[in-house]
């Protein structure tokens, strides 16, 4: 074997590295050094995401007899992810030094790192075999994770809601697979496509659907999204903002890597209209179920719907623009949600509140959690100055290059939605901001590690809208994929 | 007898079935979990005859079945421990008394 293959690799074998030293960290040294864990964990992921920056030379190929690719998308999704993963750490370092949590904070720290390292197989997967092993990396450490409050009934509650939806779909997803396999006689993605493009057959449209379902419900789209309130509002407030951005972002990219390269020929005939409907649903319910949520958490669960709905538009798009337009919706839905969960994590931490109506008259005891809150709330709803305005406007504009009418009207539905989700945004701000009550929330002196990843989620906030160059350096990236799209039709 | 590809395909399918089947109308969690199993099984079967009868020449399947089995056995093993979890909380295993999350 040559080994050199794994030189395609340094995000990956970065990552092994820092999950190998906290590992070792975490089981050799005194317990009394247990505290420093978290800090000595984050410090040494901010080292490595600076580290994964750079892109080493050679690192773009394929390895592994055409198995996994590592190319400039790829690169920059994982850096992204990197961030992400990186803005949650920092939020938790507090909390895994909570009492009850201090004695399993290692496991907290390595399950996150091993998921992570599940979703980069995902990405960089151009094999079915491959493609599933880091599906299952990226799912089964969350549900672990998710029953991590063991004093609590309804952290196990989520974990057990959670494990079960995963089992579930991952068995429609295989059962797609199969299919696919029985077709086609091959896993790679490109074999797969050349011994496809002429075949109508039933079967491969119903392995299409069992495709869609089982990764649908990894992204939570409707009709696949029942698990999404539940898990999200019982496990712990950072296994929530993780499962919401980070592994949310991971498969919607491979799901589009998927879709373009396996089943690209079948664009017109098969997905498209598959995806226009579950995207519909996708935004419109989740919408409205988020209107009458009470809980913070719930809300952002099914606001988190919708933007996945959002999302999909960018693959519906099928194209490099799509593409880039999906990338970039990721990124600043990273800085706006981790933004939100990590205001709702302080405050849950300090006080055990969640619900809106304990928000009333935040802004006069933490007028700064009040404010950045706003900020995300604003980013996520798409008002201009903020990134989040600028994410929407060009994922539309992606999906309006197809130039068909359907998507057209695709998109004027996603606008008229946009405009019903400001109504439950602006009511937490309504909250903060204009609400009185009796017992309002007390001043929170916040850690300062929690601090630190507001200030980063208020700056990406500012900072990637503004910032035109991101755009176009994703844009830039992505074109070096863009003969990917060229067999979809 | 000369088994064709339809009398391995057909039962895989049965199997499948009735997996979903259980899994949408149990109550034990237990039996949720060998509903899953089923489902997962077949698809093995699956995997493996389309290998022998279609592609005789490579071995893909056998390999993608013999990774699925490991990673079913993981699945397993999360959710056993997830459901003992839940019993010794709440001392339940009935999934219609999971009902402390909803709206």
């Amino acid at each position: 074997m040559d080994y050199s293959q794994f030189l395609f690799m340094p995000q990956e074998i970065g990552l092994l590295f820092v999950f190998l030293l906290v590992f070792i960290y975490d089981t050799f040294m005194p317990a009394r050094m247990g505290k420093h864990l978290p800090m000595f964990t984050t410090i040494l992921t901010a080292l490595y995401t600076v580290y994964a920056f750079f892109p080493c030379p050679d690192m773009f190929g394929t390895a592994f007899g055409g198995m996994y690719e590592s190319n400039p998308a790829t690169w920059v999704m994982k850096n992204i992810l990197n961030i992400g993963v990186l803005i949650v750490m920092l939020q938790a370092v507090k909390w895994t030094n909570d009492d009850f949590v201090s004695v399993r904070r290692g496991e907290f720290y390595e399950l996150i790192l091993l998921t992570l390292f599940g979703m980069f197989l995902m990405i960089s997967a151009r094999h079915f075999l491959l493609f599933v092993i880091g599906l299952e990396t990226a799912s089964l450490p969350i549900a672990a994770l998710a029953a991590f409050e063991k004093r609590y009934y309804e952290s196990h509650e989520a974990a057990a809601k959670y494990i079960f939806t995963a089992v579930f779909s991952s068995a429609i997803f295989l059962l797609g697979i199969s299919f696919v396999y029985g077709m086609s006689g091959s896993l790679y993605f490109q074999e797969i496509a050349t011994s496809i493009m002429g075949i109508k057959s039933p079967l491969l449209i119903l392995a299409i659907a069992f495709v869609i379902a089982g990764v649908g419900y990894k992204l939570s789209l409707v009709p696949f999204h029942q698990w999404t309130a539940d898990v999200y509002q019982g496990a712990p407030t950072a296994v929530t903002s993780y499962l919401s951005v980070i592994s949310k972002g991971a498969a919607a990219f491979a799901f589009m890597v998927i879709l373009v390269q396996v089943f690209g020929a079948l664009y017109a005939q098969v997905w498209e209209w598959m995806l226009y409907a579950i995207i519909i649903l996708t935004i419109t319910i989740g919408n409205l179920f988020a209107m009458r949520q009470r809980n913070l958490k719930r809300f952002l669960a099914y606001s988190s719907i919708s933007q996945a709905g959002y999302i999909m538009l960018g693959v519906i798009a099928a194209s490099q623009v799509g593409m880039t337009s999906m990338i970039y919706y990721v990124l600043v839905y990273i800085f706006s949600n981790l933004a939100a969960f990590g205001v709702i994590a302080v405050i849950e931490r300090a006080t055990g509140k969640v619900t809106m109506d304990d928000y009333n008259g935040l802004f006069r005891t933490n007028p700064w959690l009040a404010f950045t809150m706003m900020l995300a709330m604003f980013s996520l709803g798409g008002i201009p100055p903020f990134a989040g305005f600028f994410s929407k406007f060009f994922i539309f504009v992606g999906a309006c290059q197809t130039g068909s009418v359907a998507i057209y009207v695709l998109v004027f539905i996603a606008l008229v939605n946009t405009i019903i989700s400001l109504y439950y945004y602006l009511l937490v701000v309504k909250a903060m901001f204009l609400r009185q009550d009796d017992c309002v929330i007390p001043y929170i002196d916040s850690h300062w590690t929690e601090e630190l990843a507001l200030t980063i989620c208020v700056m990406g906030i500012i900072a990637v809208g503004v910032a035109s160059g991101i755009y176009a350096f994703l844009n830039q990236v992505t074109g070096t994929i863009a003969p990917m799209f060229t067999m979809v039709g | 007898m000369n088994l064709t590809l339809l009398m391995y395909l057909v039962p895989s399918l049965i199997m499948f079935g009735c997996g979903v089947y259980g899994f949408l109308t149990r109550k034990n969690m237990i039996a949720i979990m060998i509903s899953l199993e089923l489902m997962l099984n077949s698809v093995d079967l699956n995997f493996v005859v389309f290998n022998r009868y279609l592609f005789p020449g490579q071995m893909d399947g056998m390999f993608f079945t013999l990774f699925a089995i490991a990673i079913a056995a993981a699945e397993t093993a999360v959710a056993l421990a997830i459901i003992i979890n839940v019993f010794r909380v709440a001392r339940k295993v009935d999934i219609n008394e999971l009902i402390k999350l909803k709206f």
